[in-house]
């Protein structure tokens, strides 16, 4: 079981994620959803407020469909854990945490160094996403 | 022209040091290439058929001497002593290799300049009109407004990942000098009621399916595009296919599932993205317009030319166009020699260009997607001493827009997609074509060659266009006639069976022959062309 | 034949498996019969070579000539730059590239 990383205070959740078909069909019981790069975030959005777990999938880091599933929900106001599983490699998660995720499952093990210097590496960013960043527009003109 | 501040350079630097970070744990086997790929990509860094080959951006097409300077350095440092200029105003090196690659790009970083997101399924270099600025017929300069989508598209993290690459063009005048009609997303600056906004289009492209972009915006202010823009690249990141590459750009899905459909979920997602308060505030486009100024022109610079040198006066008439300032000139600068390769430059002729811009230019420089380059704001008095310099170093071909001045990919001698050769059929066609007097003569004649299907050379938009494919093992080459990338956009239609190298030759030969003794007053051969049809040119070239 | 190409990894080149170790002329690559994909996963595992690939070739008395135009291509060097190619002084080498 390669070891998942967590940017969140609280614990991560061990729920099992169902499917988003599943989830919308009897959401009462369940908390936590599990979304493959064809579905569409947008339909969890009535149920944010009973939701504390979605996990997003990469079958394949090429796929870029999740980056947009994440940023939806935070824009949306999700708060809870927004997980990233999957085929999830270091140099995307500076990317993928701009876009909201704050809990990672990746396939393969990843380097804490290699990720810390990943992280830490730009200071500034161009536009705003769906963390806290301050976009340098914004900082240029306040 | 666009100057860096700390923010601009911080990013670069950090790029520089990734990048760096990359290299070397792929080079420490810590990433497989399967990993590495997207990341070299991301920064221009493609393996080709000889060696790597790496993308250097230049933002719509504009540098300053000190830029040239440096792709002049690296030419000579880092490759074998030459660059090529690409159909997307970029500068390509053949001859790179993977452990350089970080010094070259901090090199690059060092006048403001980088590799960043010139390859890889992300959005690419944004390009513009060369003529920006200095053109008479541009409603404002284009490139404020290409300036800020390129910070905007500049690690994205959403849009890094995309099905596929995204191109954008933007120009503000009714003539296309861009083809902006033939890219992923096309804009086109309007004032409406007085107030600056653009028209957007998006889904036209090249490639193996070309097409011609629809609008799906009539009008959006400075103040809506980023959001606007955001909405469109979701709607495709959504919904573009992945499940096969060549059917992956946004042009197949706003063809499938049609330009209303398209413009309706994009209305529906801006509508969300809006109240997010992505948009840069005005002062941003104010500060970004603010470095594109016009330069401080002579007031009662002389207007008049002498054209007693007959050699300079063919040159003017040819490669130097109107500018909006009286007293002041657009120069074309050819990179098409008869003979030569199309948007290649060594070492030497790029300082050269640096150094004249520098003295003649307000240091400016552009680079054309038909691979020549500009020197947007001459004085008309120091064109003659500017031609002769320029005709010393071989950089005075007077063929802008004639059949010579061909846009060519690299194709079978330098890429490992192609299937044919290009350059040796734009040499050959370029000599056999080689009087200008018979050029003059043809008049304007956009001649474009791909040496395969991805259409890199952009033959579906030309007058005449040729494809290079494999046929058996053995290279062939197809015909078509008909194509525009200008404002009056067409695609080009195929003759009928392929020929050989030297046999393509002969057969734009007879097609020439046959517009010559068909043409009406004034008429091009496109005019010609759309005219009478295909069958008369059919049957000069099959008999 | 089969011979069995690849790239070196940190300079780009275009290599050829010789037998015992890889070289940068084709003239000098080995015929890999049915072993040339096992072998180059060995060689890209211990990182003597980049993507490498099995092609067809004919033998003849010059050494290995590749079957398809875009390995003679890859082979030589860029046709329209003789100077930049691994025969720079042999203009025959590049009237050679056509020829099936």
């Amino acid at each position: 079981m390669v070891e998942a990383i967590s940017f969140r205070n609280d614990a991560a959740s061990a729920e099992p994620a169902i499917t988003l078909d599943a989830f919308v069909a009897e959401q009462a019981n369940a908390t936590a959803v599990r979304l493959e790069p064809g579905d569409d975030a947008r339909a969890l959005i009535p149920y944010l407020d009973r939701v504390s777990l979605v996990e997003v999938g990469f079958p394949s880091f090429r796929d870029g469909r999740g980056y947009s599933a994440a940023r939806i929900l935070r824009e949306a106001g999700y708060a809870g854990e927004l997980r990233a599983a999957g085929d999830v490699l270091v140099d995307q998660l500076p990317f993928m945490r701009r876009c909201g995720f704050d809990t990672f499952a990746p396939d393969a093990p990843i380097d804490a160094e290699v990720l810390s210097r990943s992280l830490d590496r730009y200071d500034v960013h161009y536009q705003r996403a769906a963390d806290e960043t301050v976009p340098v527009w914004k900082l240029r003109h306040g | 022209m666009y100057k860096y501040d700390q923010y601009d350079q911080a990013i670069v630097d950090a790029r520089v040091d990734e990048f760096r970070d990359q290299v070397k744990r792929r080079l420490a086997g810590e990433i497989t290439e399967d990993q590495f790929k997207p990341l070299r990509l991301m920064n221009g860094l493609y393996l080709q058929l000889h060696a790597y080959m790496l993308r250097v951006a230049i933002p719509y097409g504009t540098l300053d001497g000190r830029q040239m300077r440096m792709l002049g350095h690296i030419a000579r440092t880092y490759d074998r002593g030459y660059g090529h200029f690409t159909t997307r105003q970029n500068l390509q090196y053949n001859w790179i290799k993977l452990e350089d690659t970080p010094d070259i790009l901090a090199d690059l970083a060092t006048v403001e300049m980088h590799a960043i997101q010139t390859s890889g399924n992300c959005i690419r270099n944004i390009s513009s009109d060369q003529y920006a600025g200095a053109a008479a017929d541009e409603v404002a300069d284009p490139r404020p407004w290409a300036e800020l989508i390129r910070q905007w598209s500049t690690f994205h993290p959403e849009f890094s990942y995309l099905p596929r690459k995204f191109k954008f063009a933007v120009i503000a005048s009714d003539e296309d000098r861009a083809a902006m009609r033939l890219h992923d997303i096309g804009i086109q600056l309007v004032k409406r009621d007085g107030v600056l906004g653009a028209k957007i289009f998006v889904g036209g492209g090249m490639g193996r399916t070309p097409m011609i972009g629809p609008e799906i915006k009539e009008f959006v202010t400075a103040d809506d595009l980023m959001s606007y823009l955001e909405a469109c690249l979701r709607v495709y990141n959504r919904y573009g296919r992945r499940d096969n590459m060549y059917k992956a750009r946004i042009k197949i899905l706003v063809h499938e599932i049609g330009a209303d459909d398209y413009r309706r979920q994009v209305e529906e997602e801006f509508a969300q993205v809006k109240l997010l308060g992505i948009d840069p505030p005005a002062a941003e486009l104010a500060r970004i317009t603010a470095m594109f100024a016009e330069p401080s022109y002579e007031i009662d610079a002389v207007d008049d030319i002498d054209r007693g040198d007959p050699d300079f006066a063919v040159w003017v008439d040819q490669n130097v166009v109107a500018h909006k300032q009286p007293g002041y000139a657009i120069v074309n600068i050819s990179l098409k020699p008869v003979g030569g390769i199309p948007g290649d430059a060594s070492a030497d002729q790029i300082d050269l260009m640096a150094d004249l811009a520098e003295k003649y230019s307000f240091d400016e420089l552009r680079v054309t997607h038909a691979q020549n380059i500009v020197l947007p704001h001459v004085r008309k008095a120091d064109l003659y001493t500017l031609w002769q310099t320029l005709d010393n170093a071989g950089l005075a071909s007077a063929n802008l827009d004639l059949i010579s001045d061909i846009i060519a990919c690299p194709g079978l001698d330098y890429c490992s997609l192609a299937n044919a050769r290009s350059i040796p059929v734009a040499q050959k066609i370029a000599t056999r074509f080689a009087s200008l007097d018979r050029q003059r003569d043809l008049g304007e004649l956009k001649l474009k060659i791909s040496g395969c299907i991805n259409a890199c050379g952009h033959h579906h938009a030309g007058h005449i266009g040729i494809l290079g494919v494999d046929r058996k093992g053995v290279e062939n080459y197809q015909l078509l006639l008909g194509g525009s990338g200008a404002e009056d956009v067409s695609l080009g239609k195929i003759t009928g069976p392929g020929f050989s190298e030297d046999g393509i030759v002969d057969a734009i030969e007879r097609v020439t022959d046959r517009y010559v003794s068909l043409r009406e007053d004034g008429e091009r051969f496109l005019d010609t062309y759309r005219r009478v049809g295909m069958e008369p040119f059919k049957e000069a070239i099959y008999g | 034949m089969k011979i069995l190409t690849g790239n070196d990894l940190p300079t780009g080149d275009v290599i050829w498996w010789t037998g015992s170790g890889w070289s940068r002329h084709v003239a000098q690559a080995a015929d890999v019969g049915e072993i040339g994909e096992t072998l180059g996963a060995e060689e890209e595992a211990a990182r003597r070579v980049n993507g490498p690939y099995v092609i067809e070739a004919t033998d003849t008395p010059d050494g290995p000539r590749p079957a398809h135009i875009k390995d003679r291509v890859r082979a030589l060097g860029p046709t329209v730059r003789p100077d930049l190619t691994l025969k720079p002084g042999d203009a025959a080498a590049i009237e050679a590239i056509p020829h099936v």
